[in-house]
């Protein structure tokens, strides 16, 4: 649907957009990440035609938006940074205006107010713009990029200003559009981008760093010698035990999380896969495995690692993970699977002492992320 | 093109700066008016004639706003961004302040019918007037536009323009100081001058090369505002 190559924008001789390449398909909803100035409103900026890029090629539906404008443009609904409004209109004129500017040819009062039911400014339709707080503002901006229901929804910043239950139904109407349109998305809240985006682009001084779904991001760069383990039996001489592994580097105790049963970060060799080892070591000593599990890197790490002075190793390190995957990738994730299915897990002792908690998918997410975050 | 004629047209009437156009036009007009009708005359040439000063100070003022602060406000991304082209921006936008114009000297077409009432006036004379008046004040409003593009700030725009207006006025004076060697510059300069070609329509003469004159001025200066905007884009 959106076919974006080699995008460069120089302004002077500052490189603001560098080479950037990537394609959306119908449908998707493509978040784009980045730090303060590192091209993302310039590349929507670019995609909208609002200005032109220095060199590279921008697609819409198959039509270029330097050659076919006209074409291009009425596939997009376009949100910028700073909602374009006309301060002296009412909601409802100026939706009327962006509706003719953009020669619609749906029902007009209809489509107007199936809009701002949409956003929910059905009640302020008859207010001017200026009184409006700044929520509201951005809503009619969001409702400005829906007149004509357009193919393709490029929203910058969409959230900002709103209050949190506000950014939750935006998010969630965001989702809704997604279904029918397609969608980028700018922002530099990552969990919003998690929680609404298929895929993502994190870019960085006008590069793209990395574009992948979320899962696969955290997969690759999580390097897999943090774990996080719950034993159950005597602490120290767990505690040694543990210690004795070979490439083991470091052991913490987190303390007693349930009753005789005790945790450890640990931390080992990135050369070294000590999990059998671990498991091993363990079972024969008859002590009990209550979870194991790696502590796998946040969005947060790893937008801070890629766009941080960091960013050169995380890529190598992302390059070196796309060769990898091809061999162990597919044995990996089974073995991991089988050293949680073999614990008793989740079993006897969790579920006769806290018979209720039995965690849905979403709180054990929480635990995880609360966790993660303690840690790091 | 028609909903950005629309909007600017309807935002003149939404901000005082319609009304204030209207009535300072207006009350100027109806001043030269009365004072022709005390003197007994049916030569509304006057009017006109004086209605040039007036509009040098008013059309900045009524285009200042119309190009700079959308650049202000941001909302040129909505345009630009919008399937129109900029020709049609460009044009629906002069077309607004242009037909807020036209409000204003229909009035003049009032006094005709005044004047017509104590005695048959020449109306090929004020016809011509009107119809000059009209032509110029498109230029002069196509010119106001183009310098309210090259700016954000509207206050820039005004003064701008007032000072291309007076420029305009004063074109002719310029050349006829000049020393006898520049005299093909004389002769240029008072080509472009605004005034001495509305004083032909002011005294009833229609040329065909002043209309075109205005007219060209209007397609130039329109011409120059869609670049101003196109190269934008690229810097």
């Amino acid at each position: 649907m959106i076919e974006v190559k080699n995008l460069t924008k120089y302004y002077g001789d500052k490189h603001a957009v560098d080479g950037i390449s990537f394609s959306v398909k119908q449908g998707e909803i493509l978040g784009f990440l980045g730090p303060n100035g590192a091209g993302k409103s310039t590349t929507m900026n670019i995609l909208t035609g609002y200005i032109s890029s220095t060199s590279g090629s921008v697609e819409i539906d198959g039509y270029d938006i330097l050659d076919n404008p006209i074409e291009a443009k009425q596939k997009i609904g376009y949100l910028p940074e700073l909602p374009p409004l006309y301060t002296d209109m009412t909601v409802q004129g100026y939706l009327s205006f962006v509706y003719d500017l953009k020669k619609c040819k749906i029902p007009k009062k209809q489509h107007i107010d199936d809009v701002c039911r949409r956003v929910r400014i059905d009640h302020v339709q008859n207010r001017i713009i200026k009184n409006l707080s700044k929520g509201y503002r951005q809503r009619v901006g969001l409702a400005q990029a829906l007149i004509g229901n357009p193919e393709v929804l490029i929203l910058d910043e969409p959230t900002v200003g709103l209050d949190p239950k506000q950014i939750i139904e935006i998010r969630d109407l965001i989702k809704v559009l997604g279904e029918r349109h397609t969608v980028i998305l700018s922002s530099h809240i990552l969990s919003e981008v998690q929680a609404v985006c298929d895929r993502l682009v994190i870019i960085n001084g006008g590069k793209i760093v990395a574009d992948d779904t979320a899962e696969n991001l955290t997969r690759k760069l999580s390097r897999d010698f943090r774990y996080i383990i719950r034993v159950e039996g005597p602490q120290e001489d767990i505690q040694k035990v543990l210690s004795s592994i070979p490439g083991m580097k470091e052991v913490l105790y987190n303390g007693e999380k349930e009753p005789g049963a005790f945790e450890f970060s640990l931390e080992s060799d990135p050369s070294l896969d000590i999990r059998r080892e671990v498991f091993h070591r363990i079972v024969t000593r008859n002590w009990t495995i209550l979870s194991f599990r790696s502590t796998e890197m946040t969005l947060e790490d790893i937008f801070l690692q890629l766009t941080t002075g960091d960013s050169a190793a995380a890529e190598a390190t992302l390059a070196g993970a796309d060769k990898e995957e091809e061999k162990p990738a597919s044995v990996e994730p089974a073995q991991v699977a089988s050293i949680e299915v073999v614990n008793p897990e989740t079993g006897s002792l969790e579920d006769v002492s806290k018979p209720l908690e039995a965690p849905s998918d979403v709180q054990e997410k929480k635990v995880n992320m609360n966790e993660n975050g303690g840690e790091e | 093109m028609l909903a950005i004629f629309k909007r600017e047209f309807n935002s003149y009437f939404t901000n005082p700066m319609g009304y204030v156009f209207l009535a300072v036009f207006y009350f100027f007009s109806g001043m030269y008016f009365s004072i022709t009708l005390k003197y007994n005359s049916t030569d509304i040439t006057m009017v006109f004639s004086y209605l040039f000063e007036v509009l040098m100070f008013i059309i900045p003022l009524l285009c200042m706003r119309l190009m700079s602060e959308e650049k202000r406000q941001k909302t040129d991304q909505l345009l630009l961004t919008s399937p129109v082209s900029i020709t049609g921006l460009v044009v629906g936008k002069f077309l607004a302040a242009f037909a807020i114009y036209g409000m204003a000297l229909a009035v003049t077409v009032v006094y005709s019918i005044i004047l017509s009432f104590f005695a048959t006036p020449q109306w090929a004379v004020i016809i011509g007037n009107i119809f000059g008046s009209l032509i110029m004040g498109a230029a002069m409003i196509a010119i106001c536009l183009l310098i309210s593009a090259c700016t954000e700030s509207q206050i820039i725009a005004a003064i701008g323009g007032l000072a291309a207006m007076l420029l305009l006025w004063m074109v002719e004076n310029v050349a006829y100081l000049l020393p006898d060697s520049f005299a093909w510059l004389g002769n240029i300069l008072s080509q472009l001058s605004f005034s001495s070609r509305y004083n032909n329509f002011c005294s009833g003469i229609l040329n065909i090369g002043d209309v075109l004159f205005y007219i060209s001025a209007v397609v130039v200066f329109l011409f120059f505002n869609v670049r101003v905007i196109e190269k934008r884009r690229w810097s």
